[in-house]
C-alpha cells in the first residue's frame, strides 16, 4: 500500500530530495537518507542507476557512473532500501529498461519455445515487497506505461509522471488518466541540474493542472530555499530537489570528506529547502486571501 | 508501404516511445511533418528530396558487377555502390531527408550525433547545402579513431562535442544528443542516423534510406532481368540494412542477410560489463534503450554493456526496432562475422576490384567469403541461401579506416594484407 498521500497530508508543502543509491556506496546513501530526514524530508525519491540515464544533466550522470563503479545492482539497491529505517515514503526513480529486465529470462527470440517477454510485474513486486510506494521512470511516458500502470495497480502502488513546460493539453488529459501518488511538474526544459534561478514556466505549468486531484511537486533547477519558496509560492504542494543535494555528495568524494560531515551538510541544506517551501506556503495568494 | 509499421510506431513487440516527455511534442510534431511531407508529398517536398539527392548527393549509385569476386566464389555477385555518394557513404541519404524536413517544419538548428562520424560528416553536409547551423555529438574514443571524419565536419562549418561520458562511443553521444534536444526542443530537430530511437525515427529513417533498395531492385531487373536472389548488407544500427532491405521485404524469393559485428568473441563479459561485439540481432535480448524497444546487449540487470568492433560504424549496443521484428519474423537471417575477416575482406576488396571498402560494408563482403570462399565453414544452408545472384550493399568507402586498418593489421595476422613496415613512420 503506498504511502505517498503521507507526504502531502501535512499543512506545509512536501519537501522531496533525491540521492542516487550507492553513491559512493550503501553505507554512505544510508547516512544520508537519515540526515536528509532529519533535515524534513516528506518523501525521498532513491535513484536506483541505469547506464544510460538519458534525462540527467552531468551532476546526476556522475552520481550515476559513481554509484554503477561501486557495483550497485537492482538486488543490491532493494536489500538496501528494506534495511532503511525511516519513517518517511519512498519512491524509485529509474529508466525502463531496469524494470523491464528485473527477473527476466536472458532468452532472445519471441515467440519461440516458452520463452516469456519480459515486463515489469516481477521488479514491481519486489519493490512492493521492500516497502518502495511508487514510481518515477523519466523514459516512460504515459503512451508505454499500460503493464507498469497495471502492476502498479495490482501492488498498491504509485506512478508518478512527469509533466513538462511542452506538455501539449492532449497529452495532459492522457496523463491526468495514469497519474497516482504526485505529478512531477518539470520547471524548465532540459536536463536534471541545479539553476541559479527558477523558471517562469512554472507557474504557468501549475496554473494549467490545478484543478487535478493529485498533488503537484516542482523539481527540475531547485537549489536554494529562496528558489523553493518562490516554487510553493506559485502554487506546488511540494519540491523536489536533485541536483543540490548530489553536488554535496560529489564534493564529499571529491574532497574525500567524511560521511558523517557529508550528512550534515546534506541535512542542513535539506533544513534551508524545507524552510523555503514553508515561507512559500506562508507567502502563496492562497495563504494571503485567508 | 513495404514493411510493417502502425501509427503508433510498432514493428511487432519492438519499437514504440521511450522518451522524456518532454520530447513527447517533438515527436509527435515529427510524425506529422512525416506523414504530410514524406507520405504525402506535401509541398512537394519528396520531388525536392529527390532532385538534390541526384544533383547534390550523385544518385542513383551504381549496381556494379563485381568480376573477381564473381569468379572467386562461382556466383554472380553484385555491389551497390552507396560508397559513390557523396560524403562516401549511405548516410546521406538520410541526413539530407532529415535536414530537409527540418527546413520544411520551420526548424533553426540541427543536432546530431555520430560513431564512426559518417552520420555527422553527412549531416554536416547537408546543414551546410540547405544552410541550417548544425551541432555534432561525438563520442571521444571515436574523435581519436575518426579523424579524417572529425576534420570534414568542422571544415563544413559543425561545431563539434565531444562526448566524455562512459567509453566515449556512439551510445554516449546518442544519450547527451537527446539531452540537448530535451533542452532546445523548441526550435532544433535531432537528425538521428540509422533506424534507431523513438517512433517516427526507425520508420523515417528506413523510408530516406529505402532508395538505396529502390534503386537495386530496378537496376537488378535491368542488369539480369530479375531479382537477387539474395541481398546481403553489414548491420550495426541498421539504416543501410533496412534501406538495403526494404523494397525487397515483400518479395519472398529474395534472402535477406544482415551481417552484424561479430568482433573478437560472442560472449558477454558481464563482470566487465563488455561484449567484445556488437552483434545484438545474433545475441541480444529484448530491452528499452535510446526511446525504442528493441535488441539490446545487456547484462543480467538490464544495465547496457559496452559494444566492440574493429569497425566504429558498427559499434553499438543496441539495433532498428524494424530490424529486430524482421529477424524474429524469420523474414532477416542475422548472422556475423568477426574482427579478422572483416579486415580480411577489405584487403581483398581493395587488391581484386580497386575498392577501399567501409570497415562496416566489409564485414558483409566477409560473409560471402566465410560461406562461399575457398576455406568455406560448409554452411550448405548458407551458401543455399545467398542464390547464384547476390546484391551486396556497399554501404561507404574505406578513406576512413586507413589509420585503423594499417594499426590493427598490424597487430594481427592478416594474410593477404600489404606489408606497411617501410612506410609506418611517415604515415
Amino acid at each position: 500500500m503506498s504511502r505517498l498521500p503521507e507526504a502531502f497530508a501535512g499543512d506545509d508543502p512536501a519537501f522531496i530530495p533525491y540521492l542516487a543509491v550507492g553513491d559512493p556506496d550503501l553505507p554512505s546513501s544510508k547516512a544520508y537518507v537519515e540526515a536528509l530526514v532529519k533535515g524534513g524530508a516528506d518523501c525521498i525519491e532513491l535513484g536506483l542507476p541505469f547506464s544510460e540515464p538519458i534525462a540527467e544533466g552531468p551532476t546526476i550522470q556522475q552520481a550515476v557512473v559513481r554509484s554503477l563503479s561501486g557495483g550497485i545492482t537492482p538486488e543490491a539497491y532493494f536489500e538496501f532500501v528494506d534495511d532503511l529505517d525511516v519513517d518517511v515514503p519512498l519512491v524509485c526513480m529509474t529508466y525502463y529498461n531496469l524494470l523491464f529486465r528485473y527477473g527476466a529470462e536472458s532468452g532472445t527470440k519471441a515467440g519461440e519455445g516458452d520463452y516469456e517477454a519480459p515486463g515489469p510485474r516481477p521488479f514491481v513486486k519486489r519493490a512492493a515487497e521492500v516497502g518502495i510506494d511508487g514510481f518515477v521512470i523519466p523514459d516512460l511516458p504515459a503512451e508505454e506505461a499500460d503493464e507498469l500502470r497495471a502492476a502498479c495497480d495490482e501492488f498498491d502502488l504509485d506512478l508518478v509522471f512527469i509533466v513538462a513546460p511542452t506538455t501539449t493539453d492532449d497529452r495532459l488529459a492522457t496523463i491526468r488518466e495514469q497519474v497516482s501518488g504526485y505529478v512531477y511538474v518539470q520547471a524548465r526544459l532540459g536536463v536534471t541540474g541545479a539553476q541559479a534561478d527558477v523558471s517562469d514556466q512554472t507557474a504557468e505549468s501549475l496554473a494549467r493542472i490545478a484543478d487535478w486531484d493529485v498533488p503537484k511537486a516542482v523539481g527540475f533547477g531547485i537549489s536554494s530555499g529562496d528558489h523553493a519558496a518562490r516554487v510553493v509560492s506559485a502554487g506546488a504542494d511540494g519540491i523536489i530537489v536533485g541536483s543540490a543535494l548530489v553536488d554535496i555528495v560529489a564534493d564529499g568524494v571529491e574532497n574525500d570528506r567524511p560521511t558523517a560531515d557529508v550528512a550534515a551538510d546534506l541535512r542542513e541544506k535539506a533544513r534551508e529547502l524545507k524552510r523555503g517551501a514553508v515561507r512559500g506556503a506562508r507567502e502563496s495568494p492562497e495563504a494571503q486571501g485567508e | 508501404m513495404s514493411s510493417d509499421s502502425t501509427a503508433d510506431g510498432k514493428f511487432g513487440e519492438y519499437g514504440g516511445q521511450y522518451v522524456p516527455e518532454a520530447l513527447m511534442p517533438a515527436i509527435e510534431e515529427l510524425r506529422d511533418a512525416y506523414e504530410r511531407y514524406v507520405l504525402e508529398n506535401e509541398d512537394g517536398f519528396m520531388d525536392e528530396f529527390r532532385e538534390r539527392l541526384r544533383d547534390f548527393g550523385g544518385r542513383p549509385t551504381p549496381l556494379q558487377h563485381a568480376e573477381h569476386l564473381s569468379d572467386r566464389y562461382g556466383r554472380e555477385i553484385y555491389l551497390k555502390r552507396e560508397d559513390l555518394l557523396h560524403g562516401g557513404a549511405h548516410k546521406l541519404n538520410n541526413a539530407l531527408g532529415q535536414v530537409l524536413l527540418a527546413k520544411y517544419m520551420g526548424k533553426e538548428r540541427i543536432v546530431a550525433e555520430t560513431g564512426a562520424g559518417q552520420h555527422g560528416t553527412a549531416t554536416a553536409m547537408a546543414a551546410a547545402h540547405l544552410d541550417m547551423p548544425c551541432e555534432i555529438y561525438m563520442g571521444e574514443t571515436d574523435i581519436g579513431r575518426q579523424r579524417p571524419n572529425v576534420f570534414r565536419m568542422r571544415i563544413n562549418g559543425a561545431e563539434l562535442n565531444p562526448v566524455t561520458a562512459g567509453r566515449g562511443t556512439l551510445k554516449e553521444a546518442i544519450s547527451e544528443t537527446m539531452r540537448d534536444w530535451a533542452t532546445n526542443v523548441d526550435d532544433t530537430h535531432y537528425v538521428v542516423g540509422s533506424v534507431v530511437g523513438p517512433a517516427p525515427f526507425p520508420e523515417m529513417v528506413r523510408e530516406f534510406q529505402s532508395v538505396i533498395s529502390e534503386e537495386a531492385r530496378k537496376q537488378s531487373r535491368e542488369k539480369f532481368g530479375t531479382l537477387p536472389d539474395s541481398v546481403v548488407a553489414c548491420a550495426g544500427g541498421g539504416s543501410n540494412t533496412m534501406g538495403a532491405f526494404a523494397r525487397f521485404v515483400d518479395d519472398e524469393d529474395v534472402n535477406l542477410l544482415a551481417v552484424e559485428a561479430g568482433g573478437s568473441s560472442l560472449a558477454v563479459d558481464e563482470e566487465e560489463g563488455v561484449a567484445p561485439n556488437s552483434a545484438s540481432l545474433s545475441t541480444g535480448g529484448q530491452g528499452v534503450l535510446h526511446g525504442a524497444r528493441t535488441k539490446v546487449l545487456q547484462d543480467e540487470w538490464g544495465q547496457i554493456v559496452e559494444s566492440h568492433s574493429v569497425s566504429a560504424g558498427l559499434d553499438y549496443a543496441g539495433v532498428g526496432p524494424e530490424l529486430a521484428h524482421l529477424v524474429d519474423e524469420d523474414r532477416v537471417d542475422a548472422v556475423n562475422v568477426g574482427d579478422d575477416a572483416a579486415l580480411e575482406a577489405f584487403h581483398r576488396l581493395s587488391q581484386e576490384e580497386g575498392i577501399i571498402p567501409a570497415l562496416e560494408s566489409a564485414h558483409a563482403l566477409a560473409f560471402l567469403e566465410q560461406v562461399l570462399g575457398p576455406a568455406a565453414d560448409g554452411d550448405d544452408e548458407a551458401a543455399d541461401d545467398l542464390g547464384d545472384r547476390i546484391v551486396v550493399n556497399l554501404s561507404g568507402r574505406g578513406d576512413k579506416d586507413l589509420e585503423t586498418v594499417i594499426e590493427e593489421t598490424d597487430k594481427r595476422d592478416i594474410p593477404n594484407a600489404p606489408d606497411m613496415s617501410e612506410f609506418a613512420g611517415g604515415l
